[in-house]
């Protein structure tokens, strides 16, 4: 049963089509069925409004292997979920699938609000293709995965989200699928229930092939062990490279544009640079373990006391995952003097490879009242040989014993 | 363990037998399924009701009620029908009424299950006898307020009343026939429901719901024509004891529906991945 090597899903030049304008959508919609029906296929290639939603998407896939599906809005991800669920069929190539697919899209799917959640469980379970004998044996275990006891004889409606999503994904972990399509739906609910989805997902997968899709790409570089970068319906990148693939994915989302996000007028950034990094094309680029080094230049419009500079430094999510250390306040600016320069140096820096960018504020140095905030001033990338999801990487010695 | 292989692609040719295989497979494999989802429907739609299961006959009997009035009434003025004019006027109604339900069955199935369509692979098929399920359900009510008023009236028991579910099945399965081959296209353009509704309660004006066929006239032959005219009359003679007259043209129907009922649920088995395409879900 658990054979490493069989491909359990195999995608051969997979293409979709979709139609931009509903009323020709529809009519398109009424030809598709009459030559389905009378068995006619003689026309390819884009009809007048239509493009390709998917175009020759090409992978394997087998036991133990998770394939990420990465992508911005409207790349063609959910539609190759559907293709692959069967829900719509392709216009070019073919998908074979081996063994019971299950597929984590929308949980809770055929609940019906009025119904208690225990009669709620075995709705959702028929859909999911569970027999009644299996939900009778399961459905105790169930209630109890989802923690919702106390209220299963309540109607959903009166459900928190949280609860109502608890309870779904309870009835969809009884699955045993060969083959699993996870669609974003563990976004939802607090971190327990989160944490309960990882532990769940890490015990099927030796034993199951999985796509998944999400937007969070630490979640994708924690699971996946293959990907694909969509990008307008083709694959741009492919492969077991999963950092490589999210550094393209976020490299499409590196903004240069830095946002003053507050600003009471007595101070102005002017300029901004990083010091000892190669520039590439639109980033600096610097080897982990060197220098950090950055130059500011500020203009002051009002005569103040030397302000106090937070420097944050922010992950790709802009997400704040570090703080330089502040300047000291014994630093002081005369009245007359209209600019402050100065360098700051961060050495060996123990990011872990990927690309990250600065945010700087300025603060009355007593009250810690903000002067300016600018966020994103800078990008840089941080380099180095190997992959890790984890925010840094620690320079270590072993001494072995 | 030899594991199932599925294959999606372009289909290409079509073979009837497959698919029809494949069709009763799912109806057999998604029997738990249909069940499940018609109790799911009955319950939820009575638990949040107090008048409950009146709602199932409260539209054909008013209807009737209304004709009932024209007539005792002297508004107008309707030829004899054989039986107690109540009788005749709640059988034609409580008949017409599970008849519209069957034709606008597999379409309401299919538009309440559009979320998790567009969502979840699931035998579809499910979705049709589900239908079928609530539609023998409601009927079953219908048919027990009918014979109250057969005995009411004082009608009285005949043997071919034990006919009488036959008849509605015959019935049922002509509606549901009509309905599977509209829910594709109905699916795709309102326009549809809106013709249809207005259609069918055009078409109860040439039907022998409320009053009885003319004795000549293009009335007469219109009825006559109208396939409809043979499912209500068989039904309501099974019930007086009346000899069928229309008994050769039921059955007629009854067989020309078999085969097409099949050829239905093959038609809508192809159209749902076009459907679930091309609908906000």
């Amino acid at each position: 049963m658990n054979n490493q090597s069989d491909i359990l899903v195999k995608v051969e030049g997979l293409s979709k089509k979709f139609c931009k304008d509903l009323k020709t959508s529809l009519w398109y919609g009424v030809k598709d069925l009459t030559s389905n029906v009378l068995g006619k296929s003689k026309q390819q290639g884009l009809r007048p409004k239509e493009f390709w939603a998917v175009k020759d998407i090409n992978f394997e896939l087998r036991r133990g292997e998770c394939l990420g599906l990465i992508g911005h809005n409207g790349a063609g991800k959910s539609t190759l979920l559907k293709i692959l669920n069967g829900l719509i069929n392709p216009d070019e190539g073919k998908v074979t699938i081996k063994g019971r697919v299950g597929a984590l899209i929308e949980l809770g799917a055929g609940f019906n609000p009025i119904l208690s959640g225990r009669e709620n469980i075995y709705n959702n379970g028929a859909v999911l293709g569970f027999t009644k004998a299996e939900i009778d044996a399961k459905v105790e275990e169930i209630i109890d995965f989802a923690e919702i006891r106390e209220f299963i004889d309540m109607p959903v409606q009166n459900y928190s989200s949280g609860m109502k999503v608890r309870l779904g994904f309870a009835v969809a972990a009884q699955m045993e699928p060969d083959v699993l399509i996870i669609d974003e739906v563990l976004a939802v609910g607090d971190l327990g229930f989160v944490l309960k989805c990882f532990k769940t997902i890490d015990t099927i997968l030796p034993n199951t092939a999985i796509v998944f899709v999400s937007h969070n790409m630490p979640m994708i570089s924690r699971i996946c062990n293959k990907i694909i970068l969509m990008e307008n319906g083709v694959s741009k990148l492919q492969g077991k490279g999963v950092a490589a693939a999210i550094d393209k994915y976020y490299k499409r989302f590196a903004q240069n544009e830095s946002n003053v996000v507050f600003d009471d007028g007595s101070i102005e950034l002017q300029k901004v640079d990083m010091i000892d990094a190669k520039t590439n094309v639109r980033i600096k680029e610097l080897n982990w373990d060197s220098s950090l080094k950055f130059y500011f230049k500020f203009k002051i419009k009002q005569p103040m006391n030397s302000p106090l500079f937070n420097i944050i430094v922010m992950d790709k999510e802009q997400r704040p995952v570090a703080l330089l250390e502040r300047n000291n306040k014994e630093y002081m600016i005369s009245g007359s003097q209209n600019e402050i320069e100065f360098f700051v140096t961060h050495e060996n820096v123990q990011l872990s490879k990927g690309i990250y960018s600065i945010s700087i504020a300025a603060l009355k140095p007593t009250s810690l009242e903000p002067l300016l905030r600018v966020n994103n001033v800078l990008s840089f990338q941080i380099i180095h040989n190997d992959e890790n999801w984890q925010p840094f990487l620690l320079k270590t010695t072993y001494n072995y014993v | 363990m030899e594991l199932e292989t599925r294959i999606y692609q372009k289909e290409n040719n079509i073979r009837i037998g497959k698919l029809l295989k494949d069709s009763l497979g799912d109806i057999y494999s998604s029997r738990f399924l249909a069940k499940q989802l018609a109790v799911r429907d009955i319950k939820a739609q009575y638990r949040q009701s107090y008048l409950g299961i009146l709602w199932a006959f409260i539209t054909p009997l008013t209807t009737a009620f209304v004709w009932i009035f024209l007539n005792s009434t002297d508004t107008i003025r309707l030829s004899d029908t054989g039986i107690p004019y109540p009788v005749y006027a709640f059988s034609g109604t409580l008949i017409w009424s599970i008849i519209v339900e069957a034709i606008n069955s597999p379409t309401a199935s299919t538009n309440a299950a559009r979320g998790i369509l567009s969502k979840i692979n699931f035998p579809k098929e499910a979705l049709i006898i589900s239908g079928i399920y609530k539609l023998l359900f409601n009927s079953l009510i219908k048919i027990i307020i009918l014979l109250v008023f057969v005995f009411l009236y004082g009608v009285g028991f005949h043997w071919s009343l034990l006919l009488f579910p036959l008849a509605i099945t015959g019935a049922i399965l002509f509606g549901t026939t009509i309905g599977l081959f509209i829910t594709p296209i109905g699916m795709l353009y309102k326009d549809i429901a809106k013709i249809i509704s207005m259609g069918l309660s055009l078409l109860m004006y040439v039907t022998p719901v409320v009053y009885a066929i003319p004795k000549e006239g293009i009335m007469k032959q219109l009825m006559e024509l109208n396939p409809f005219t043979p499912l209500i009359l068989t039904a309501r003679d099974f019930i007086t004891g009346a000899t069928p007259e229309y008994i050769t043209y039921y059955l007629g129907i009854v067989l020309v529906c078999i085969p097409l009922f099949f050829l239905g649920l093959l038609f809508y088995r192809i159209s749902i991945p076009i459907l679930v395409e091309r609908m906000s879900a």
